[in-house]
């Protein structure tokens, strides 16, 4: 399955292993290709994002857990710990 | 500990000892009791009767990290209740360390076309603080970037100011009061609620305090003190967010711009969005990385005020590296930015330079602005057409003036629905919609929309304090009032809000915000009681606001918001009335 995915601030530094990542800035999305099934932390695995780093993760706009299952065509955003006002 | 009064009806002031009953309060605790004991709850807000009330916190003043902060309070021209308004600046330490825990102005001068200034300075001989008045005339109508300067080179480098800019010499819902950042321009500013007015209203413009001589804050036990201070500092200095080169201090606090998008509650183009196609081109990280480039390094944000160590505050840069705004702020990013359909982080700074200029509050223009395109004035994302409603507020036309009004005014100058307010005061930048708990805060704090006021985003979209679902109204009511009175306590304390986010996660951070306030005081608060103090706080404020005819009526959040899906998630507001009057029923 394909997902398209989305890394924010620090977490950026991950593009790890892919040329056409490594120049894209906070929230530019990417397409990763997954087996069926995989969950939000095997996407952090493929991805080689360090899960301590990872505070929120988005799919579709709604927040959920690292075993959530993905399908194909879901968006995701990974966040690491931020906060403002 | 002093308390001063100065009388503008008069010309006169005292300088008196602060009354026993006054011992313990700080910070808003502190305005929001004066106001709500001394202030007529029907007298016009820009009227002889109103009362404007200045307070540094408890430990303001103190080398307790990140607490130069400031309270004002008064009744607001915006909601036509009770206001405070916190600010970060060397001058809330400042009037902290002059012993001043309380500076009430009162009346009004006669209207001459004159305005006048208050130079508070230390009288080493009397042991105490002195007031002197000063003829500011010379600055009413003026830049606030051009009157600051001036007043830096009649009094000196050793001084803080705040005043009001032209807005709040017309009057505006929309005026703020401004102090001096560390670079001394104009730019640090208890924001809401039409402050400025307030103290334009009485003919004050500038409140000037010399720091040559001031004695400090007195600390009733150092030990005690000492262990809590170190115990605030461990925990800004760990946690991910308010550590060193952290989120906030990389990023600032337009860093939400990008996880409100995410979560689709980033309200765009006068709340008809959750979502905005040019946020990531807004976020805190453009800002960092647009810096890098112009600038040629990588530049980390400075502190607003002494002595805070989370340092959040950032400065865009001009493409030839000169400054172009400081601060771009997550609220005035997104007002003049995603609620105006507006992408260009130039032309968002140029707004921000400009309502620090004329004295207006960034969240209310922006959201006034947002109403005003909805109305067909000027189409979204034209930022030019922004620009020169901003300078028509400056100027004081007849279009600025129903821009003035703020928000409530503006929309229904226009003949709006669809209005982001409530009682009167402009929402921030999370849509109710799509996080119900801040809905929630919006309608029933004492401030009208204020998202500060109890800011459950954090355990709804970052994650801090546990985590809630954003969209279920479920359980919110008690959570919104939990933040409410909590809030309050901050408020009183003199810590920036922002501490909030490492103490609600490490529990010796919040113990030592209680013990620095028993250091200073001589307390024997445990972090039980924070709720407790918080609440007398906020149930002063109430009774003030029910009194001034603000009831549970006027907790509410606009019917579009009930009835209009919010798409991403097509949410409407969901929360019930009685929900909304539990929050302060079983406060
Ligand atoms: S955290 Fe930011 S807003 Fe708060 S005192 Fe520090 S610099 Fe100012």
């Amino acid at each position: 399955m394909r997902l398209r995915v989305k890394l924010f601030a620090f977490l950026t530094r991950y593009r790890v292993g892919d040329a056409h990542r490594e120049n894209l800035s906070s929230g530019t999305p990417f397409e990763v290709d997954l087996p069926e099934g995989a969950t939000l932390a095997d996407l952090l695995r493929a991805l080689q994002v360090p899960d301590e780093e990872v505070k929120m993760t988005f799919v579709n706009g709604l927040a959920q857990p690292e075993d959530w299952q993905l399908k194909d065509g879901d968006e995701v955003g990974i966040f690491p710990p931020i906060a403002g006002g | 500990m002093w308390l001063i009064r100065v009388n503008m009806t008069d010309l006169t002031s005292s300088v008196g000892p602060l009354p026993d009953a006054y011992q313990h309060l700080g910070g808003r605790g502190m305005t929001s009791t004066i106001v709500a004991k001394e202030v007529p709850p029907l007298c016009h807000p820009l009227g002889p009767n109103n009362k404007l009330v200045f307070a540094p916190g408890i430990v303001t003043g103190t080398p307790a990290p990140t607490s130069a902060r400031v309270s004002a309070g008064a009744k607001s021209p915006l909601t036509g209740g009770i206001k405070e308004s916190n600010g970060g600046s060397s001058w809330a330490a400042d009037l902290a360390d002059m012993q001043v825990r309380a500076l009430v102005v009162e009346g009004q001068a006669k209207k001459n076309g004159k305005f006048w200034g208050l130079h508070l300075l230390w009288d080493a001989a009397a042991s105490q603080p002195k007031v002197e008045f000063f003829d500011a005339s010379e600055h009413a109508g003026k830049d606030l970037f051009e009157v600051f300067p001036k007043v830096y080179a009649k009094f000196g480098d050793k001084i803080s100011i705040s005043g009001c800019g032209v807005s709040g010499e017309y009057g505006y819902g929309n005026a703020g009061i401004v102090y001096n950042d560390p670079a001394k321009g104009p730019t640090r500013y208890s924001g809401r609620g039409g402050l400025g007015s307030v103290m334009g209203s009485k003919g004050l413009k500038l409140i000037v305090l010399s720091r040559e001589g001031t004695p400090g804050v007195p600390i009733t036990d150092e030990a005690l003190f000492d262990q809590g201070r170190k115990k605030m500092i461990d925990a800004l200095r760990t946690h991910d967010i308010t550590k060193p080169k952290g989120a906030l201090n990389t990023y600032g606090t337009a860093v939400l711009i990008n996880i409100m998008n995410e979560a689709g509650g980033l309200p765009t183009r006068n709340f008809s969005s959750g979502r905005f196609e040019g946020a990531a081109k807004t976020a805190g990280e453009a800002i960092f990385e647009g810096n890098k480039q112009r600038l040629g390094k990588e530049l980390y944000n400075h502190a607003c005020s002494p002595g805070c160590i989370i340092q959040c505050s950032n400065t865009w840069h001009n493409p030839d590296g000169t400054e172009a705004a400081s601060c771009v702020e997550y609220e005035s990013d997104w007002a003049l930015g995603a609620n105006c359909g507006i992408d260009s982080l130039d032309d968002i700074a140029t707004m921000v330079k400009l309502c620090n200029g004329y004295g207006l509050d960034t969240i209310e223009t922006g959201a006034t602005i947002g109403v005003i395109m909805e109305a067909g004035v000027i189409p979204f994302g034209d930022s030019q057409g922004a620009i020169n409603l901003i300078h028509e507020m400056g100027k004081g036309t007849p279009l600025g003036r129903i821009l003035g009004g703020g928000t409530g005014f503006a929309g229904k100058a226009y003949g709006m629905t669809r209005v982001p307010a409530v009682k009167g005061q402009g929402m921030p930048a999370y849509e109710p919609r799509a996080v119900k708990g801040i809905g929630i805060t919006y309608a029933t704090s004492t401030m009208g929309a204020d998202h500060t006021a109890g800011y459950t985003i954090a355990p709804e979209i970052l994650g801090v304090s546990g985590k809630q679902d954003p969209l279920t109204p479920e359980g919110k009511a008690a959570l919104s009032r939990g933040f409410q009175a909590a809030t309050a306590f901050i408020d009183t304390s003199g810590h920036c809000l922002f501490i909030a986010f490492a103490v609600l996660d490490i529990a010796s951070g919040m113990e030592g915000m209680v013990e620095e306030c028993n250091g200073v005081l001589g307390t024997q608060w445990t972090t039980a009681d924070i709720g407790r103090v918080g609440a007398e706080v906020l149930k002063a404020e109430r009774a003030f606001n029910e009194a001034a005819g603000l009831g549970k009526e006027t907790d509410r959040i606009p019917e579009f918001m009930r009835t209009e899906p919010l798409p991403p998630h097509n949410q409407v507001f969901d929360v019930s009335d009685e929900a909304l009057d539990s929050v302060y029923a079983e406060l």
